[in-house]
């Protein structure tokens, strides 16, 4: 008897505790909700404001077309980059790294300069096409699968010698890359340097719905797994304790990671510290350790600030262009900002 | 039962492990000692899979190891290692909450809930479930890592050094919640622990290695003389038996 008069006090307490953790999920709401908002206002905005002709007439909805273009761009490579930057960040158990150290950026130069090398500034322009690009998409993609199972696989397999890989392969592409620059006449160069820069408004709109496609899927395949995202963050042996193999699961991770790396440096050149800067704000706003959180507030963020950016660079300045070399500039300082004042990382 | 055949563990040229055959009876608590380096993790870590043996096989409970599929063994054997570090920021809560993963793979039931209600309370945690874990003193973290491997509700729990960083009522009260998880939920508990005493007083077999072999391996009563002591941990040892269990005194 005196076993069931203790244990009875206990039950009642369970309920608030399921309440109190059913009650960590709304907290979130209110920042996702206004998150939200921005992103579709920053979305509606760069669709029509500043159209000279009136609201609601054909000319108006041609504008809005062509700039449609222009926002399903930033949309993809806002999913491709704060994705594959949360994804990297839980394969390699490790924050402060973004996924251009595996040298995938340097794939794609290494493949653009090569082009210009071989064929001439013409030849490139030339065979610009869906072609190419899914080409070079797979050769990336292909480039990053041969690393990672080759090195992590096996019993010798070990994440940090495959990183260290990466960066090695990568430092030595970018060497390849500028000595063949250094030889390419100053016309040539420009045409190519000019393609590798990253340009939110010169992307292939052919490439879109395929890019959306692929996006789609892996996205699929990311959200199916988020449990598993959790769990991977714990490290190896956490995660191998509560049944996940492990290395299968990572070399899944860093494939989508590459896959998505990709298509996002394919559609408008590399972007090394952008994703990184939504990835870690997103762990900071959300406070939440679970991907199901994080995943979208990064997106959104990354939206926001792609898309926000965007807009006041064209409306405000004048100066779309410039936009990768602002957010770099700016995240970087808002970034450290944060970091100092938390004290952590 | 855990049963491990010609096991060993090389570095290069260096066995760290083994050749080892033995069983660890099923039930009760065994307890693993020996002096630094005698390869009582690494032993541990092989039966959790957490490390490959470089030749041999383990069961657990009949379970071969490499050929079970890894998420079937995360519900017969847990294992807690000695140092864990996450980079995601979790509530203790939430940390044992994923001890249920092998059997809710992440979406928590009423079930679920009612296990790790049970772990907070069996470890004394109820206080701190919802502080994260970086507000903890390395003895309160210890115990919220152990109530994640007891929610985990497995036949089998293999703990490396479960009473580091605990102080004496925490370690005592440790120990005897081990006994009754092995008493009365019929658990069977592999701990790699350094206190003698506390092997002596708690376990049921103690199994003492020494550069990777056994040295001895039997009940505490067997164990704890002066001789085999002293022989395996090569440090001059008094035995005294005046109370309810043989003490070691090695102090000076």
């Amino acid at each position: 008897m005196a076993d069931t008069s203790t244990s009875l006090p206990t039950r009642p307490a369970h309920a608030p505790d399921v309440d109190r953790d059913r009650r960590s999920a709304p907290r979130l709401w209110p920042r996702f909700a206004v998150l939200g908002l921005v992103a579709v206002a920053a979305v509606v905005g760069v669709l029509v404001w500043n159209i000279p002709s009136t609201p609601g007439s054909r000319g108006f909805w041609l504008a809005v077309e062509m700039r449609f273009t222009t926002v399903a761009t930033i949309l993809i490579v806002a999913c491709c980059q704060a994705v594959a930057t949360v994804l990297f960040h839980t394969a390699t158990n490790n924050r402060i790294l973004t996924p251009s150290i595996m040298g995938l950026e340097a794939v794609y130069v290494v493949i653009q300069t090569a082009l210009v090398f071989f064929f001439g500034g013409a030849a490139a322009a030339a065979t610009d096409g869906l072609a190419k690009v899914a080409i070079q998409s797979l050769l990336m993609v292909g480039f990053a699968t041969v690393l990672y199972t080759w090195l992590f696989s096996g019993r010798r397999g070990n994440l940090h010698v495959m990183l260290l890989v990466g960066v090695v392969l990568g430092v030595g592409f970018g060497s390849l890359s500028s000595f063949m620059q250094r030889l390419l006449t100053p016309s040539e160069f420009d045409v190519l340097s000019a393609r590798l820069f990253g340009n939110l408004s010169m992307s292939n709109e052919a490439y879109l719905p395929w890019a959306a496609l692929v996006i789609a899927i892996a996205l699929g395949v990311v959200w199916r797994r988020r449990h598993h995202l959790d769990v991977i963050a714990l490290g190896r042996d956490t995660a191998t304790n509560l049944g996940l193999r492990y290395k299968r699961e990572v070399t899944v991770l860093l494939i989508l990671t590459s896959v998505l790396i990709s298509i996002s440096t394919t559609l408008v050149g590399p972007m090394t510290f952008f994703g990184f800067i939504v990835a870690t704000l997103a762990y900071q706003l959300t406070g939440s350790s679970q991907h199901r959180h994080v995943l979208p507030f990064a997106f959104l963020l990354s939206v926001v600030t792609l898309l926000g950016g965007y807009f006041v660079l064209r409306h405000v300045f004048y100066a779309a262009g410039l936009l990768s070399v602002i957010i770099e500039f700016a995240g970087g300082l808002f970034f450290i900002v944060h970091l100092l004042r938390k004290g952590a990382l | 039962m855990i049963t491990l055949s010609d096991v060993t563990k090389t570095y290069g040229d260096t066995t760290v492990l083994g050749p080892l055959t033995l069983s660890v009876p099923g039930g009760g608590i065994t307890a693993l000692v020996g002096p630094n380096g005698a390869g009582k993790s690494t032993m541990l870590t092989i039966i959790g899979r957490l490390t490959e043996p470089t030749t041999g096989t383990v069961t657990i409970g009949g379970h071969d190891i490499t050929r079970t599929p890894s998420r079937e063994l995360a519900r017969t054997a847990s294992i807690l290692r000695q140092e864990n570090h996450f980079v995601t920021r979790l509530t203790v809560r939430e940390l044992v909450g994923f001890g249920r993963f092998p059997h809710s793979r992440g979406r928590l039931t009423r079930e679920d809930h009612r296990h790790v209600d049970q772990a907070i309370e069996f470890l004394d945690l109820g206080e701190l479930e919802h502080r994260y874990l970086d507000q903890l003193s390395g003895g309160q973290r210890q115990r919220a890592y152990v109530a994640m491997v007891l929610a985990q509700d497995t036949d089998y729990i293999l703990l490396d050094e479960p009473l580091n960083n605990l102080d004496m009522r925490h370690a005592v009260a440790m120990m005897k919640q081990l006994r009754k998880a092995a008493d009365e939920l019929g658990k069977t508990i592999v701990i790699v622990i350094h206190d003698i005493n506390f092997a002596s007083a708690y376990a049921d077999h103690i199994i003492a290695l020494t550069r990777g072999r056994v040295a001895q391996a039997g009940p505490p009563s067997e164990l704890m003389t002066r001789s085999t002591l002293e022989e395996v941990f090569e440090t001059p040892v008094e035995v005294r038996r005046d109370g309810p269990h043989p003490l070691a005194v090695y102090y000076r």
